[in-house]
């Protein structure tokens, strides 16, 4: 049977079909939907790990007590996984182990753009990747015998265009995995010196013999054409380059690391002028020159961002294509939706002139005009840590014009760590969570605070409360951002205060409620065009020369505008 | 009504590869449109492949969905100047992806407007002359009221069905086919509405 299936679909069925056991995942765009999508097989149990580096350490487990896992996460998760990462290597697995990793060339939805295939090269991990749905699936089996074979983990590297592209897909029965045998093993499975020492002797003999091997992998091979140009190239490049070269030779990596040495030679040898194409940092080409080879395409694509038919074309062909140009119009950035919680938070914030310590997910996004709520933004978890480093840095007074945000999945994730440093090195500082009851960024996934598992049932609810107060916070604050007379309230008497307190901001996302509340309408008669409520940057408010009016179909009801209107010309719409 | 799926396919080469981008703001419901030409395509027995964004574009950004579908299909992504018809749920976002469009190619517009956020704060003016710079940079372009159309027939949400009716009829796919695609991918509760929505798109 064929079907269309997004990449991340295609990733959860080679699983299904390879007889995974175990699935674990931090969400994160470009792959959240692997998970999601996983969780609707019965046959295989998924959860949502509370950060990246629980979800490989659970995954490990699984793998090393015998059943087949499978982990997945944003390229900058693996930066949270990498300390199992390096050491797994070592001690090899058992049953398989596949680690999904997806990129984010172009920076579609993250903060960086780093490339996993450098962590196959530094932790000695083969790494896959597919440029198809159909390849996502077929080389997640592939994986599972490939780390089985080997004894290894592997990664399996997506991009957010072959993650988020639906193309068909040939779907098999699945194999059954019977539980391998688990037999205790110190010398394989405790990574202390001794015992490290003899698995890195190991590991360099597996990637030796890996190497070796993928000369000859069905996943990485020629396609013999026209022999003027030859073109290596492997993942959504590839499909690039055949949109563009129908008759050029290819030789196409579906296996990155290690490299195939003989192969790429014998491909060299076979044609004229030889290029590579590939997306970010020249990997392959640093490679493939270090080999002695001449390459035709040195330094000819940029590092950043991600490539296209026409980019290529005009590159290899030298050629200026003449495209139509861009109209020159207003962007459209992406806002905090209608009705959204964390606005209010942002509009008292600006108002009594505080500055914060980001943090990342939806509220990241109240750092743009004309919120400008937060004054950093570095990676999951780091808005506590930071505001700490800046009281100690400049001092009690000064830490009282700051505050750490965060959101409620972003604090289980990563925040909890830095709260307790707070605590424990005698800080100040006052950290507000952005409780939305949900994961919102990345399209509402529960957490261990939201009473529900990745399969939708009930579990046990974290409460938040008990835990920070567990933690050694005393001062700790409830309120309903909606009320933002109680938000100001509450803010300014707690930047205040001398000792270590939390304001939990809770009212789940708007998107969560389906129904929508009757929308606001603005009194003609009564307003006088001060503009206070554009300043809230509601996507639903909308000016016309000098008039003001919502947009009923934008509006979900949340009466923050009405708030902070002064001349009480904003009004609930009555039939 | 029986369809003959091979008689279809041979009506539809004569087409080649057929580029449709889908444009509009993050949330406006771009997605379902994309999914159900792709399904329909594919039982036609077309190679298809189609590309959405996910994640932080979907809270108010600009938002882009390529579906490609013919004999053979390798890169999901549509070119510049490649579009065969481009469908834009807002008409800015028709302004800003119309650099896509071939030559011979169709846009379909619905004539609502969303302020970006640069606007919504003074500091850029949303363009008077949209609709003409459109009209000016096609050689076809269908202007269509979709949001009021969706409001009279008693839900705004239907807009993006309107949308695939008036597409239905640029291209040359019997109209029991569209139908049927919209009754699979729709939720059951409002499959009538979504016809209705179709045929209104359609008939325009
Ligand atoms: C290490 C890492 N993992 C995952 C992500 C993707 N990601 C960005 S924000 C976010 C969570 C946001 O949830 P929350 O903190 O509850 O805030 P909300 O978006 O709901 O406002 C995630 C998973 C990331 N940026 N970094």
């Amino acid at each position: 049977m064929k079907k269309l299936l997004l990449g991340n679909e295609a990733v959860a069925r080679g699983a299904y079909e390879a007889g995974v056991k175990v699935a674990t995942a931090y969400p994160g765009t470009p792959s959240t939907e692997i998970t999601e999508c996983i969780a609707s097989y019965d046959e295989i149990y998924a959860e949502w790990s509370p950060n990246e580096k629980v979800a490989l350490e659970v995954a490990i487990g699984s793998a090393i007590s015998g059943a087949r896992a499978i982990v997945s996460m944003k390229h900058v998760g693996l930066n949270v996984a990498a300390d199992p990462l390096f050491t797994v290597a070592y001690t090899g697995v058992n049953a398989g182990l596949v680690i999904v990793v997806a990129d984010d060339p172009g920076m579609h939805s993250s903060q960086n753009e780093q490339n996993t295939r450098y962590y196959g090269m530094a932790a000695n991990i083969p790494v896959l990747e597919p440029a198809d749905s159909q390849e996502a699936k077929d080389f997640v089996v592939l994986a599972f015998d490939i780390s089985e074979k080997y004894d290894t983990p592997v990664i399996l590297r997506m991009t957010t265009r072959v993650s988020h592209s639906q193309s068909i897909v040939e779907l098999c029965e699945p194999e059954r995995q019977k539980l391998k045998e688990y037999e205790k093993d110190v010398s394989k499975y405790v990574m202390m010196p001794a015992m490290a020492k003899a698995r890195h002797v190991a590991v360099e003999e597996r990637m030796k013999r890996l190497g070796r091997d993928s000369n000859t992998i069905s996943i990485n091979k020629i396609e013999l054409n026209d022999k003027a140009i030859g073109i290596i190239t492997s993942g959504i490049a590839y499909q690039y380059v055949k949109e563009v070269f129908h008759t050029a030779s290819i030789l196409k990596l579906g296996m990155v690391y290690p490299f195939p040495d003989e192969l790429i030679r014998e491909f060299a040898a076979k044609v004229d002028r030889l290029y590579v194409i590939e997306e970010l940092e020249p990997f392959i080409e640093e490679h493939v020159k270090g080999m002695g080879l001449d390459i035709h395409s040195g330094g000819m694509f940029s590092i950043q961002g991600e490539l296209s038919g026409n980019i290529i074309y005009s590159s290899i062909t030298n050629k200026d294509l003449e495209l139509r140009p861009k109209a020159d119009i207003p962007g459209r950035p992406p806002v905090l939706c209608p009705g959204c919680p964390h606005r209010g938070v942002y509009s008292v914030i600006k108002k009594l002139k505080l500055h914060a310590a980001g943090d990342i997910g939806c509220y990241t996004l109240g750092a743009l005009p004309p919120l400008e709520g937060i004054d950093t933004c570095i990676c999951m978890g780091a808005s506590v840590g930071m505001v700490h480093g800046m009281e100690k840095a400049r001092g009690r007074d000064e830490a009282k014009k700051w505050i750490g945000v965060i959101g409620d999945s972003t604090f289980i994730h990563s925040g909890i760590t830095g709260l307790i440093d707070i605590i424990y090195n005698k800080g100040m500082s006052t950290v507000a969570i952005l409780d939305n009851s949900t994961t919102g960024m990345t399209g509402h996934q529960d957490h261990p605070a939201t009473g529900k598992t990745i399969k939708g049932e009930p579990a046990p609810v974290l409460n938040l409360v008990e835990l920070i107060h567990a933690i050694g916070v005393e001062h700790i604050e409830v309120v309903d951002p909606y009320d933002i007379e109680r938000t100001e309230e509450v803010l300014k008497e707690e930047v205040q205060r001398e000792e270590p307190s939390v304001i939990i901001f809770s009212r789940p996302c708007a998107l969560l409620t389906k129904e929508r509340k009757k929308p606001f309408v603005v009194n003609q008669d009564k307003c006088r065009h001060c503009n206070m409520c554009l300043g809230i940057a509601c996507p639903a408010i909308v000016r016309n020369d000098k008039k003001i009016s919502i947009d009923d179909t934008l509006c979900n009801g949340c009466g923050l505008c009405a708030n902070v209107c002064r001349f009480n010309a904003i009004e609930r719409l009555v039939d | 009504m029986y369809v003959d799926l091979m008689q279809l396919k041979g009506w539809l080469i004569k087409m080649g590869t057929t580029n449709i981008l889908i444009v509009g703001v993050g949330g406006q419901g771009t997605l379902l449109t994309s999914r159900i030409i792709g399904s329909l395509a594919m039982e036609l027995g077309y190679d298809v492949k189609l590309s959405e964004v996910h994640g932080m574009a979907q809270r108010g950004g600009s938002v882009v969905t390529h579906v490609k579908f013919g004999d053979k299909i390798f890169s999901p992504l549509i070119e510049v100047g490649k579009a065969d018809i481009i469908i834009a749920f807002e008409k800015l976002e028709a302004l800003r992806w119309l650099h896509y469009l071939s030559d011979t190619g169709v846009i379909i517009v619905n004539d609502q407007k969303i302020d970006p956020l640069p606007v919504i704060l003074g500091i850029a003016q949303y363009p008077h002359d949209v609709l003409d710079r459109i009209r000016e940079g096609s050689s076809k372009c269908i202007v269509i009221d979709a949001l009021s159309i969706a409001k009279g027939l008693g839900n705004d949400r239907v807009l993006n069905t309107v949308l695939l009716g008036v597409l239905a009829n640029q291209l040359d796919i019997p109209i029991e086919v569209w139908l049927k695609a919209v009754e699979e991918n729709v939720p059951s509760s409002t499959i009538e509405i979504n016809k209705r929505a179709f045929m209104e798109g359609y008939n325009q």
